[in-house]
């Protein structure tokens, strides 16, 4: 069991999903804990194949199965484990208690329906409001997401409307039932930069007024360093560090995030060489038995590779799984 | 002086819209997209000229029509010294091996049934590069140019990651020698880690091989790294162009200023709640009028949404269409500064 405190909204503990594919098993997310307390904003970054969006999906009970399978762990959400519940339990989770949304909003919204409709469906589904409410409702969720003319937007296709505009309306969908936890998978990388503003923006100020806690996903640390408290950095299914975000940036304490800081081209520093990653992103299959990140990782020791992981606090707050930390600025 | 590659001047293209059933019946001519209107610019022989904007602004049509790869509608386009706007497709083939291009989408952009060294031989031959005997060491020197290994010359694409196809297309692309690459969002489909190892790779080869580079991104922080000049889109024009240094540290138009305050900072904080710059790009189909930035500018004014704005000299290398910036009686004769 855990000490839930009523701070506390979101606990994953010693999460393990694989995936069972016939080259092999892979696994998604290896003994992976985090916790998320209320109000906060979690920024998850990791590149492609860290386990990030399995995570989001674990929480939902979204995994597909076969070929995913949760092999151990558990998701404790408001005090509940979330892996006990039964389907029907989870229903009554999605969407009302936890909400998500992802990265296209094009393929992500019905373009047979109209805009009003899929932002109320949720509310109907569940028996929150009647078919006459809804347009109503409907009006007032799009003003809330700020979009122009929301009683002639309500009766529009989704085709019709641009990309930051559908995304609205997702974000519209999701708040409809005042959820206490907002997943964005990766919410604003199709979006140009100007529209992604306005979108990190508006979630943030949804936020204030909903109450709800965000795991925001994204492989982008600028977006994260803008919007959120807490940020965990992924790698290869391990959660790598997790801290303040503060303290991710200016005191890192794993390697892996030291160099991902060090990578990106930055507009302050024109310095004219960037610091790459050596090597290839880890491959699933064949991942050391100690740190994955070992064999890309310039201040590893022969040990690292052999000694399995396990996350540790080193500072209040700040938890790394690096063994050796104090090598992390080097 | 230097000498240069590329000039392109008041290239236009203008897309056809079919005439849809509703236009015959309204007796309206066939709607027209235009993707780039009247852009002019050069590049020098040796640098860099980094095109930003956002989707949809023309960046990337522009930089078909200096391959050819679309027919200008009008417009001239100059290729060291050689005005190739209206070549045949036998009149481009010379002109090709000396310009090539790399695409954003490496997984796409090769051919998944050609090992490396098929897909590399293929170009040698076509254009005559080396001769049979020197083929394979020719070969061995491209893919170690390009940091890889020899035993990636009998792979397939598949076994590749995203990083390591970027590197077969850039071979690919330096096999023939070219002096002009044409970089078309080389790195946004890359994981940041792997995206700062093809930055290096290619600001390496550029100096190496003497490559004059126009270089096509959205993301002004990668952009900003490898340009010399750059160039801001929107909605088919240049709004802005100037020194990398006068683009970023004193940008003028509104355009490229919200554009530098809208994006991230890998700096914690969170900042003020106010969007950078508010509303969506208006479709091309229906450009506004005057300054087609007017709707979304933030110190529009009633002159801007009926002129089009002037395109103003700041020095010698910076220029902005702005009506207002930097401020509303500025001529380009007192341009001494």
């Amino acid at each position: 069991m855990t000490q839930d405190t009523d701070e506390t909204l979101l606990n994953v503990v010693g999460l393990n999903v694989e995936f069972r594919t016939r080259a092999g098993t892979v696994l998604a997310t290896k003994n992976l804990s985090l916790s998320l307390r209320r109000g906060q904003t979690m920024g998850i970054v990791g590149e492609s194949g860290s386990g990030k969006s399995v995570l989001c999906r674990a929480i939902l009970g979204l995994v597909p199965s076969p070929p995913g399978f949760i092999t151990g762990g558990e998701i404790w959400f408001d005090g509940e484990d979330l892996l006990r519940f039964t389907e029907d339990q989870m229903e009554h989770i999605r969407g009302l208690e936890i909400a998500m949304i992802f990265q296209d909003p094009m393929t992500t919204l019905n373009p047979v329906w109209r805009v009003g409709d899929q932002i109320t469906e949720g509310l109907r589904v569940h028996g929150k409001i009647s078919a006459k409410e809804s347009r109503k409702i409907g009006i007032d969720l799009l003003q809330r997401v700020a979009i122009a003319s929301p009683e002639k937007r309500i009766d529009e296709y989704p085709h019709r409307l641009s990309g930051g505009m559908r995304q609205r309306v997702m974000i519209a969908t999701a708040i409809a039932s005042s959820p206490k936890l907002l997943l964005a998978d990766e919410p604003t990388t199709a979006l140009d930069v100007t529209i992604q503003d306005q979108i990190l923006k508006l979630m943030m100020d949804l936020q204030d007024s909903v109450g709800m806690s965000i795991i925001l996903v994204s492989h982008d640390m600028g977006v994260v360093a803008e919007t959120s408290d807490v940020v965990v950095v992924m790698y290869a299914g391990h959660v790598m560090e997790q801290a303040a975000t503060e303290a991710i940036f200016h005191h890192p304490q794993h390697p892996y995030t030291v160099a991902l800081l060090n990578s990106i081209p930055r507009m302050d520093a024109r310095s004219k060489r960037l610091l790459p990653i050596q090597g290839q992103p880890p491959d699933l299959l064949k991942l050391p038995l100690g740190c994955p990140f070992s064999e890309r990782c310039s201040v590893a020791t022969p040990d690292c590779a052999e000694t399995p992981i396990s996350p540790r606090e080193v500072l209040p707050g700040h938890v790394t799984s690096c063994l050796y930390p104090e090598r992390a600025g080097q | 002086m230097t000498e240069t590659v590329l000039e392109v001047q008041n290239l236009t293209k203008v897309f056809g819209q079919p005439r849809r059933l509703l236009d015959y019946v309204m007796r309206r001519p066939a709607q027209e997209l235009v993707g780039v209107d009247g852009v002019s610019f050069r590049i020098q022989r040796l640098s860099t000229l980094g095109l930003v904007g956002e989707s949809g602004c023309g960046k990337t049509t522009l930089g078909r029509c200096i391959l050819r790869l679309y027919d200008p509608t009008s417009g001239r386009i100059l290729f060291e010294g050689q005005d190739i706007t209206h070549l045949n497709a036998k009149g481009m083939q010379p002109v090709r091996r000396r310009m090539q291009v790399i695409f954003q989408d490496p997984y796409s952009s090769l051919t998944p049934r050609m090992t490396v060294r098929k897909a590399l031989t293929e170009v040698l031959r076509f254009h005559k590069i080396t001769a049979r005997d020197q083929e394979e060491a020719y070969l061995y020197r491209l893919l170690e140019m390009v940091g890889l290994n020899r035993d990636a010359a009998d792979k397939y694409p598949s076994s590749f990651s995203g990083g390591q196809r970027q590197r077969i297309g850039l071979a690919r692309a330096l096999a023939v020698r070219p002096t002009l690459l044409v970089a078309d969002e080389p790195v946004s489909a890359l994981d940041v880690s792997i995206q700062a190892q093809i930055l290096n790779l290619l600001a390496d080869l550029k100096d190496e091989l003497g490559l004059t580079m126009l270089f096509v991104a959205h993301e002004l922080s990668v952009v900003q790294h490898v340009s010399d000049r750059m160039a801001v889109m929107y909605l088919g024009q240049i709004v802005e162009s100037g020194t990398t240094e006068e683009v970023f540290q004193a940008a003028l138009h509104p355009y490229t200023e919200g554009l530098l305050r809208a994006l991230p900072r890998p700096v914690p904080g969170k900042r003020d709640r106010q969007a950078a710059m508010e509303g969506d790009v208006p479709s091309p189909l229906n450009m506004p009028s005057g300054c087609r930035f007017h709707t979304r500018c933030p110190i529009a004014e009633e002159i801007c949404t009926t002129q089009p704005p002037p395109l103003r000299e700041i020095s010698t290398t910076h220029q902005v269409l702005c009506h207002l910036r930097p401020n509303r009686d500025w001529s380009s004769g007192r341009a001494e500064s």
